[in-house]
């Protein structure tokens, strides 16, 4: 279903012109109220009379991460206090939270997309949606929220956790929509089938997933338990919340909301534009919100952009799944690789566990020659046999070339080797550095 | 004398060091080596040995946080002559169509004889083989 189909259905030639227009009443907006950004553009040796094509957005500065929190918790806001109607907040990287004030109309902008992004999961007002993502300072819990109540369905707010009584509701509700994170979609289903429900026998038809990263491998393990269509779903704290863009029936990439939107994939280490279906680093301007815009905000989220027609009729462009962190990327013989590919291949090898370390003979910053996996031995794949040890590490290292396009060394580890961290592991280690990098358990 | 034994099979990594915290392991729960054999590439070995008690060798290397397994394989006596191994085990198998995984030697200390373990892809069939006279 599309929710909007002026703007979703916008011949691309009149929504470059809305684009345009949106952006240098921004660029013009952020440069009279916020000083962070008027300092940044001069920096820059540019002015918002100088934004007179879409092409000319790449005159412009970059915001990142540490802009949010060099600038805590207002220096962003390009409205005053009184105009914000509700504030979001998330985790920062690097110890102060992210702070994502809305007015009113981003409130509304935010309930607008998001019950486009329903509708494009394929929702309609008929359906019960049970929110199982986290209310609260969180984005998501009350993004889905107010974008079901817009889209005329039924909200049930449960919010995360307490499984139990989410698999009771979900029974007696009679729901037909689940909205959480993929790892909480399996979560549930673990819990259902120790209640000894059967939740492919309930009424649930639909998933809608994201605010963590995911695989086409997910999904699947995911549409089958639950015997659900599961949709993917994308967005950022810093940008608006969920809603940012979404899949629609076709699954194929998830269309960007670039009305309100506009998107970039930059090369990482260089900050050059690259063209459509290469792929890069996402970087989004916001050309409706109020309180906080940003202008070219760095996600570190790498993905690549189609703009090719789809078959929903959306002209809108599709970006697709995220593959990895800028910040954990790699460039091997020039070649981008990124650890959650590696994972990906070590899930799919049945036996291996899915613990690696990934060692460098360091060039620069990111950058080397050539690429060592360590790779854990665990009792169900070790033998006695040589030969099949070696068809092992064959296997592994041609699943490995097929996926990250690039040969790389498998070395197989005694079990424990690599040392267990809470939270986000640390997966790349120069060789130089591994006596003392603690990253080794013996 | 051809007979089944558990062997315990042990992943080591060519690292200083692992080696001898395999074998104290071993030591500090009195399992005692009977046989052993290593093969090896650059980065790791598969050290296989007969023990004195399989099951309790392996769950010590288990719980020592070494990878092992046990599996059955054919024990043999060969005769100390030229021609011993050949003709007791290597021609019948090889006659017979079975395929000789690996094998490895050791001595039977208290009954002073020279064994052979055998690997091999068929272990019922090879048992038949070698038993039979
Ligand atoms: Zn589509």
């Amino acid at each position: 279903m599309i929710r909007d189909p002026e703007h979703e259905k916008m011949p691309r030639k009149q929504l470059e012109e809305l684009q345009l227009k949106r952006l240098q009443a921004k660029v013009k907006d952020v440069y009279e109220k916020v000083s962070f950004y008027r300092r940044a553009f001069k920096e820059k040796g540019v002015t918002p009379d100088d934004i007179k094509t879409l092409a000319d957005l790449k005159k412009l500065p970059f915001t990142s991460k540490l802009d949010f929190r060099d600038n805590y918790p207002f220096g962003l806001m390009a409205v005053p206090l009184e105009k914000v109607v509700r504030i979001h907040s998330s985790s920062g990287t690097t110890g102060k939270p992210i702070v994502a004030p809305y007015t009113e109309a981003d409130v509304d902008m935010f309930a607008e997309v998001m019950a486009r992004s329903l509708a494009s999961a394929g929702m309609t007002k008929h359906d019960v949606m049970q929110n199982a993502y986290g209310y609260g300072l969180f984005t998501g819990g009350l993004g889905f929220h107010y974008g079901c109540e817009r889209l005329g369905a039924t909200v049930i707010p449960s919010g995360a956790g307490n499984t139990k009584r989410q698999i009771i509701l979900l029974q007696d509700l009679g729901t037909t929509v689940i909205t959480c994170t993929p790892t909480y979609a399996f979560i549930l289903n673990e819990t259902a089938k120790e209640m000894g429900v059967d939740l492919r026998e309930t009424k649930l038809r639909l998933g809608i997933h994201g605010a963590e990263p995911w695989s086409e491998q997910m999904r699947k393990d995911i549409e089958d338990k639950l015997h659900i269509s599961a949709i993917n779903i994308y967005g950022l704290t810093e940008v608006i919340g969920p809603g940012v863009s979404v899949e629609c029936e076709h699954k194929n990439g998830m269309h960007i909301q670039e009305d309100h939107f506009l998107v970039e994939i930059i090369d990482p280490r260089t900050g050059e534009q690259l063209p459509y279906g290469k792929e890069g680093e996402l970087v989004i301007t916001t050309l409706t919100k109020e309180a906080q815009p940003v202008i070219r905000f760095r996600t570190r989220d790498i993905t690549s952009l189609s703009v090719e027609p789809c078959k929903c009729g959306r002209t809108l462009v599709k970006m697709a799944r995220i593959t990895g962190r800028s910040d954990d990327m790699l460039v091997v013989r020039g070649v981008n690789v990124f650890p959650s590919q590696i994972e990906s291949v070590l899930l799919e090898v049945e036996g291996v566990e899915p613990h690696y370390l990934i060692v460098i003979d360091r060039h620069d910053a990111f950058s080397t020659d050539e690429l060592e996996i360590w790779v854990e031995v665990s009792e169900q794949v070790f033998s006695d046999e040589m030969q099949k040890m070696e068809r092992l590490e064959k296997k592994l290292r041609a699943e490995m070339d097929s996926v990250l396009g690039i040969s790389a060394r498998i070395k197989l580890v005694e079990p424990r080797t690599i040392v267990r961290t809470e939270g986000k592991a640390k997966r790349v280690v120069d060789r130089k550095e591994l006596p003392n990098s603690g990253l080794i358990a013996k | 004398m051809v007979s089944r034994i558990k062997q315990v099979s042990v992943f080591i990594e060519n690292q200083p060091g692992r080696l001898v915290a395999m074998l104290e392991a071993l030591e500090k729960n009195q399992v005692d080596i009977r046989a052993l054999s290593i093969s090896d590439t650059a980065d790791f070995g598969i050290v296989r040995m007969i023990l004195s008690d399989g099951a309790k060798g392996a769950e010590t290397l288990r719980q020592a946080g070494f990878t092992t397994r046990q599996d059955w394989i054919l024990s043999a006596e060969i005769p100390d002559r030229p021609g011993g191994l050949l003709k007791t085990v290597a021609e019948p198998l090889a006659k017979a169509g079975i395929n000789v995984k690996y094998l490895y030697f050791y001595i039977e200390a208290a009954a002073g004889k020279s064994m052979v373990v055998v690997k091999t892809d068929d272990i019922d069939k090879a048992e038949k083989v070698l038993k039979s006279p």
